[in-house]
């Protein structure tokens, strides 16, 4: 009892020191997470700034026209949001499917052995930088795919279908900046997919497995439809961070500005690769205006797909709503 | 008696299919993701050698009908670890403490809106964050240099570093903290001496996961930093940096240089692969 | 008893039944017969097996991973396990209601009932006409007649429990398992769950694990006691005693079983 009465004393005796200690350190803590506040308050104030001048002069009816020629003054932002929209969901068509399979793989059919290496290897490619997906993307695959598939593709396919049609010339194209991206998202699907898999209740599984079900129709009618929230946000993160994506539609996508290609085969743009490619050597304010208004919308839209998805998740992750009110 | 359904032969070729499906779309998945490590294993190990590594740029020579570059890509290598460690010298103190913000006085409309805005942070494409560097800095200064793609790195790793903090203190055990609080110790005094330490050392793996996300950025460097071809320590001007000399090295006409962009490339994969999986070993016996 | 009636109300014989959980044997061999048209309960405190022998009688048990069984389940006269038998026709022939109410989420409440029969593709009238019997016949019609296009989730834990009766009554089974039915249930549901069962014997043959020792008085007609073995740190489930149940609560004949129905173990 004295022992605890000299401790407490002690304490006493620090605390009077510090009599505002917690006041200090809420202050300090709360400072550094206020700053985190001023950043994103200061992204938006610099770009919805930066983009005053091209705002007020076309508006948003600048992203819907075609003809970019910064020399001549013509800023058709069109070529841009088509590639950017093309491509990406190019990506999420092709990602999208496969990323669903991989988690109901690496959730329900897997063996156990293999679950954490291949898990822990889809996540590794997640964190892979995307030059470097872009270098491949330059050196083996566009050569690949011209030569296998565009090229074949053209001659027939697109003699019918102008889409799939055009003279191919270069590797570079939307198509391929769609593959590439679909690669990209891929590992982000996946893991998203077989998180919110994994987080679907056993008795669901049982509730169909009881009534005669075999694996494949227990994971069609029980575990797809409970996760679908879920996977639909997954997907919705993937779209996101395709539409944002800048080196690898950089590198592949070939840098067609001036018009709509009116072939996938043929090379485009992406709003982040013109933006990346023309900020630091805009020819005027108004040039300049222009991209960072690029800029602006996408992260608008970034913003939104991401903050749609995540809930998706969040929403898929919390479980069952409500399951028991007896 | 127990007589199979009529369909359900039908039935149980569809689940073999689908199942066969599954396995078969995760095989097919994984194809580019095996080819695209093994091409930048096999090229980019192919193109190493002592003077990739200590040497910087020596512009492609001609002897006769075989282009040589002597040079290596020191200069990219010196130049990305003082981008980004400045950047991470940025980051972790705003990072930490906003996350120790979060986790110790976690429910309030402050604390809402941070953990938004680190959402929103998150979620930005990186191009977003070149962007703003660029609008604000290269452009009021009128110089591209090394410090502004530290700071544009930096507001890249803020949320991640926030995000690993909080989620980590929070995983601190509630005994822990009454340990100390049943003592009357204040709440600064605990978190600094007794909730911070126990979790010390998954913070440092937050903080290097996020230097290894930021070392690849190249977006956000194209609009700040602009590269160099010389070796060189100066942040206050343009410098080089390694996934800048992927990209640029890619561009190239020249064979020689496309192969240091495959070394580049390797290293910088290397160096993401090192740290996943020394974190992935490190917090293994921790989490069980 | 013709040939047919027995057909449609089959006997349950377990003969030498070991579930396994990889390599270790969860449950030292049982042996048993669970007559139709009554009600038998298995008793026993936490990890006696008595919810693993459950799911062995439907195989249930092997979805679970590295889980296997030894012995034959006889339904009738035909071993569930035999090589020619497919386990989801024998889970449509022997139904299961879980421990927690378990109505597929996305599924509306006329969904939940007919999951079952779709899967065979039955006719759609047939299916109308088969969920409202299943619905009658689980005491639930009334309740929910009016808005059977409803989530399931929007009922109470009773209802949804009811629910899960009649998803499994509705494929016309002649074997009825309930997993401790009424665990996460209130007092007023849970009586309601036994009166249905007690209903349901006329047509079914009723397996009940139960931790609660008053319900499986009140309602079976036999009980088997599980108790669990320590030898050597290894926990293994054991049948100590079966019979009717009447007998085993008022004259056991094992003194474990006097314990454990005393409340001395377990």
């Amino acid at each position: 009892m004295p022992q605890d009465t000299q401790q407490l004393t002690t304490w006493q005796y620090i605390q009077r020191r510090t009599q505002h200690g917690d006041v200090f350190f809420w202050f300090i803590t709360l400072s550094f997470a206020l700053a985190v506040v001023g950043l994103v308050a200061v992204i938006g104030f610099v770009i919805w700034n930066g983009s005053e001048l091209a705002r007020e002069r076309f508006g948003l009816s600048a992203l819907f026209q075609d003809g970019w020629n910064p020399i001549r003054g013509n800023f058709g932002a069109l070529p841009a949001v088509y590639g950017t929209l093309v491509s990406s969901m190019i990506a999420l068509c092709l990602a999208g499917p496969f990323g669903v399979l991989i988690g109901v793989f690496l959730t329900e059919l897997c063996p156990q052995w293999l679950k954490t290496p291949l898990s822990f290897f889809v996540e590794l490619l997640a964190a892979i930088p995307s030059v470097v997906y872009g270098l491949w993307g330059v050196f083996v695959f566009a050569p690949f795919f011209r030569d296998h598939v565009a090229i074949p593709l053209a001659n027939s396919v697109g003699q019918v279908f102008p889409l799939l049609g055009g003279t191919v010339t270069a590797g570079r194209s939307l198509m391929v900046t769609g593959i590439i991206l679909a690669i990209m998202i891929l590992p982000t699907i996946a893991a998203i997919s077989r998180d919110v898999i994994a987080v679907v209740p056993n008795h669901q599984r049982e509730a169909m497995l009881a009534v005669g079900a075999t694996r494949w129709e227990v994971i069609w009618k029980a575990v797809l439809p409970y996760a679908r929230a879920g996977i639909i946000g997954g997907m919705m993160l993937g779209l996101g961070r395709a539409l944002g994506e800048t080196m690898a539609a950089l590198m592949i996508v070939g840098g067609q500005k001036s018009r709509v290609p009116e072939s996938l085969l043929e090379p485009g743009i992406t709003a982040a690769a013109l933006i990346a490619s023309e900020l630091p050597n805009a020819n005027d304010f108004l040039h300049e205006s222009m991209l960072i208004f690029m800029a602006f919308v996408l992260f608008g839209i970034t913003l939104i797909l991401n903050g749609i998805a995540r809930m998706l998740v969040w929403y898929s992750a919390r479980g069952p709503v409500g399951s028991i009110r007896a | 008696m127990i007589s199979q359904a009529s369909n359900y032969r039908r039935r149980a070729i569809v689940d073999q299919i689908m199942r066969g499906m599954a396995i078969l779309a995760t095989i097919v998945a994984l194809i580019p993701l095996f080819l695209i490590i093994g091409y930048v294993i096999v090229r980019g190990g192919s193109s190493f050698s002592i003077a990739f590594f200590t040497e910087a740029y020596r512009a492609p020579i001609a002897l006769g009908d075989d282009i040589r570059s002597p040079g290596g890509v020191l200069h990219g290598i010196v130049g990305t670890i003082l981008i980004t460690g400045l950047a991470t010298l940025i980051a972790m103190p705003v990072g930490i403490m906003a996350g120790i913000f979060l986790a110790e006085y976690p429910s309030n409309s402050v604390a809402m809106t941070v953990r938004f805005c680190t959402d929103v942070l998150s979620a930005a494409p990186s191009i977003i964050v070149g962007v703003v560097a660029y609008t604000l800095i290269v452009r009021t200064t009128g110089a591209f240099a090394g410090y502004i793609g530290s700071i544009a790195l930096a507001v890249l790793m803020i949320p991640i570093i926030t995000r690993t903090t909080e989620e980590i203190l929070k995983l601190v055990p509630q005994t822990v903290r009454e340990a100390s609080m049943a003592l009357g110790a204040p709440k600064w005094w605990r978190t600094l001496t007794v909730v911070l330490p126990a979790a010390l050392g998954a913070i440092v793996t937050g903080v290097m996961l996020a230097f290894a996300r930021a070392a690849g950025e190249t977006a956000p460097l194209i609009l700040t930093v602009l590269g160099n071809n010389n070796l060189s320590y100066n942040l206050m001007a343009p410098i080089a940096a390694l996934p800048l000399l992927t990209y640029r090295y890619t561009e190239q006409p020249f064979p020689v240089l496309n192969d240091l962009a495959w070394g580049t490339a390797l290293v910088l994969t290397l160096m993401v692969l090192l740290v996943n999986i020394s974190v992935r070993v490190a917090t293994r016996n921790r989490l069980r | 008893m013709s040939h047919a009636n027995q057909n449609e109300h089959p006997n349950i014989t377990l003969k030498d039944l070991k579930p396994f959980y990889g390599s270790f044997q969860a449950v030292y061999p049982v042996n048993s017969i669970f007559k139709a048209r009554s009600i038998t309960a298995i008793i026993g405190p936490s990890g006696c097996g008595k919810s693993t022998v459950l799911r062995c009688i439907n195989r249930m048990h092997e979805v679970v991973p590295g889980a296997r069984v030894e012995g034959q389940v006889l339904l009738g006269d035909q071993d569930v396990y035999s090589h020619t038998i497919k386990p989801q026709a024998v889970r449509r022939r022997i139904g299961m209601v879980f421990q927690q109410p378990n109505p597929l989420r996305q599924l509306s409440i006329f969904e939940n009932v007919a999951v079952g029969l779709r899967l065979d593709g039955m006719s759609k009238a047939d299916v109308n006409v088969r969920v409202e019997e299943s619905l009658r016949s689980a005491a639930l019609w009334d309740e929910v007649k009016d808005k059977l296009n409803h989530s399931g989730l929007a009922l109470s834990g009773g209802q949804q429990q009811r629910l899960c009766i009649a998803r499994a009554i509705a494929l016309r089974p002649s074997v009825l398992l309930f997993d401790e039915p009424c665990s996460a249930l209130d007092p007023i549901s849970t009586l309601k769950i036994e009166e249905l069962l007690v209903e349901l014997k006329q047509q079914f043959t009723i397996v009940i694990v139960t931790h609660n020792m008053q319900q499986a008085a009140r309602i079976s007609d036999h009980t088997l006691v599980f108790l669990v073995e320590r030898i050597n740190d290894v926990h293994r489930g054991v049948l100590v005693e079966e019979g009717e149940t009447s007998q085993i609560f008022t004259s056991p004949q094992d003194e474990r079983t006097t314990d454990y129905i005393s409340g001395r173990v377990g």
